[in-house]
């Protein structure tokens, strides 16, 4: 079985900038995927690349097997893409600019067209607004459109390129219900999103980019695990000071005293010590992993050599 | 519907839900050209002969309608789309280069046949021309149509913004129409001005159209057939290449 999405050694510059430098990378059929990354990483140029919106330097880009520029009409076929940028065509309704989407594809007007047209727009919130024209519609409302129009030719691959920016919380959890079921049903996902919880609870690997390169990648609960800690709070009582052998190992932020485990079992004896110096201590928080502690632990190079 | 018939029919509509001002406006004003330019000249003016000024005027009016209004729609269609970023749903489905180039030149060119057609019937209660050659009022319709769309696809494709488009249409579209021979024969012209002319694709589009209307030109309607059958397979192959490219449009 082909890999829905094949990048091998993909360079592309812009004048002296690299965006890409040596991208590999591939993704499983039915993946649930996350390319996150700084802003200018080069996630956007990726998935412009996938999608033939750039011609890449060197290096080869495939959607289900198919060559996006050798048999780009079927890999285009296969591509679903959300754009990151709020656009639309003033001159149309949401149900006529489906339409169109539809056409270009080359799916014929008829029953089952508008049948999946009209399951698109139930799932999105979209049924009262389907004759509306696009001009009039709220930010989330285009956006919800942009989700639609990506859909309409039932692609394998779904890319979503920050389809949740500036979007309302209701939009967000109709959104991921629909492209959860969607990937469960065999669809596999591509998301870039820089909202690092989302990614986390929606991923099932992540591959972090940073100045075109590909600097971590593995499942997501293998970078929890490897790169992130568990991390005890505290705030001392007033009057209350710490052992020196406690400051030794703890960050102080504001007051608050911070210590990093590797693992959940590590905590129980810091609490130990703490009780025994006789510490009072006026609040106390435990942290778990989470992918943000990881993406800025990436990010500051304390992942090299892990892509 | 494939790929092609859709952005064709998506191009109609575009111009079609505005009618009034993409097809409305434009017959509007060529009406107010007719209007001044034979109170003004009908009296003084007589073109090969017996011609009134009013007939020999109004080929001249229905061409430059068809021309101007062929090359706005691909280019506004275009920059916009450019513009807003909208263009994206164009490039990202499997549409060949070639039904792209396609679907807005022939789009193009049925804003540009609309609006010659409404220009055309509304001066027909002024002065009706002998249709003495239809099939070359067509061909030259078709044609003329045709380069102007395809002049249009270039410009919506290489300029950014809107006042570039505005750049090209007002220092190159319009001195090629207005300076073609629209309002005159070039025989009335001193003899360095009918070099110039002779230089002008658009005054061959001209003349050949209104050879068809009166059976009499400046050229030879053959001659004016080459020239701008040679324009027309020029400009269709440099923009099939430049989109062929991704010119501007695939970076």
């Amino acid at each position: 079985m082909s890999p829905a999405i094949r990048i091998q050694q993909v360079v592309k510059r812009f004048g002296a900038v690299s965006a890409l430098a040596g991208v590999d990378l591939d993704v499983a059929q039915g993946e649930f995927f996350g390319l996150l990354g700084p802003n200018g990483a080069g996630k956007t140029t990726l998935i412009s690349a996938l999608a033939g919106l750039v011609r890449v330097d060197s290096g080869s880009l495939a959607v289900m097997g198919c060559d996006v520029v050798a048999d780009y009409r079927n890999a285009r076929r296969q591509l679903g893409v959300v754009p990151q940028e709020l656009v639309f065509d003033p001159f149309f309704s949401v149900r006529e600019t489906l339409k169109i989407q539809c056409g270009y594809f080359g799916i014929h007007a008829g029953r089952k067209r508008d049948a999946w047209i009209d399951e698109i727009l139930e799932n999105l919130d979209l049924t009262s607004k389907a004759d509306a024209n696009m001009r009039t519609l709220s930010g989330g409302m285009k956006r919800r459109v942009l989700v639609a129009q990506a859909l309409v030719h039932r692609p394998p691959v779904i890319v979503l390129d920050e389809p949740t920016a500036g979007v309302d919380v209701e939009l967000r959890q109709t959104l991921w219900q629909f492209i959860r079921r969607l990937n469960r049903e065999g669809h596999t996902i591509v998301l870039t999103t820089h909202y690092l919880e989302e990614a986390e609870s929606l991923c099932t690997r992540i591959a972090m980019l940073q100045a075109g390169r590909v600097v971590a990648l593995d499942s997501t609960a293998n970078l929890l695990r490897r790169f992130s800690t568990h991390a005890v709070r505290i705030k001392l009582a007033p009057g209350a000071a710490l052992s020196a052998a406690l400051v030794e190992r703890a960050q102080d932020k504001d007051g608050v005293w911070s210590f990093d485990f590797d693992h959940f079992t590590e905590i129980k004896p810091l609490l130990a010590e703490l009780r025994n110096s006789g510490c009072e201590l006026a609040d106390i928080e435990i942290g778990k992993p989470d992918l943000e502690n990881v993406f800025v632990r990436v990010m500051h190079g304390q992942a090299r050599g892990t892509a | 519907m494939s790929g092609f018939t859709t952005l064709f029919y998506k191009e109609i509509l575009r111009f079609w839900k505005v009618a009034f001002q993409t097809i409305g406006a434009p017959v509007v004003t060529s009406m107010l050209y007719l209007l001044i330019f034979s109170h003004a000249l009908e009296a003084h003016v007589r073109v090969y002969g017996a011609i009134s000024y009013t007939a020999f005027l109004i080929p001249g009016l229905v061409m430059m309608s068809i021309l101007q209004n062929a090359f706005a729609n691909s280019s506004s269609s275009l920059t916009q789309s450019k513009v807003t970023g909208s263009i994206v749903f164009v490039l990202l489905p499997p549409i060949s280069y070639q039904a792209f180039y396609l679907a807005y030149v022939l789009a193009a060119l049925m804003r540009g046949l609309c609006v010659g057609i409404g220009v055309l019937l509304a001066t027909l209660w002024f002065a009706v021309p002998p249709f003495a050659e239809p099939l070359w009022i067509v061909i030259f319709a078709v044609l003329g149509g045709t380069i102007l769309a395809t002049l249009g696809v270039i410009a919506g494709i290489w300029a950014d913004k809107f006042d570039q488009l505005a750049t090209f249409q007002n220092f190159l579209i319009m001195p090629l129409t207005f300076l073609s021979g629209v309002f005159y024969s070039i025989h009335s012209l001193p003899p360095f001005w009918q070099q110039v002319s002779n230089w002008n694709p658009v005054f061959y589009m001209i003349d050949g159209f209104r050879y068809g209307f009166f059976g009499m030109s400046d050229v030879s309607p053959w001659q004016s057939l080459g020239v701008v059958g040679l324009c027309c397979a020029l400009l269709a192959a440099l923009t099939l290449e430049m989109l062929r490219r991704g010119y501007k449009l695939r970076t």
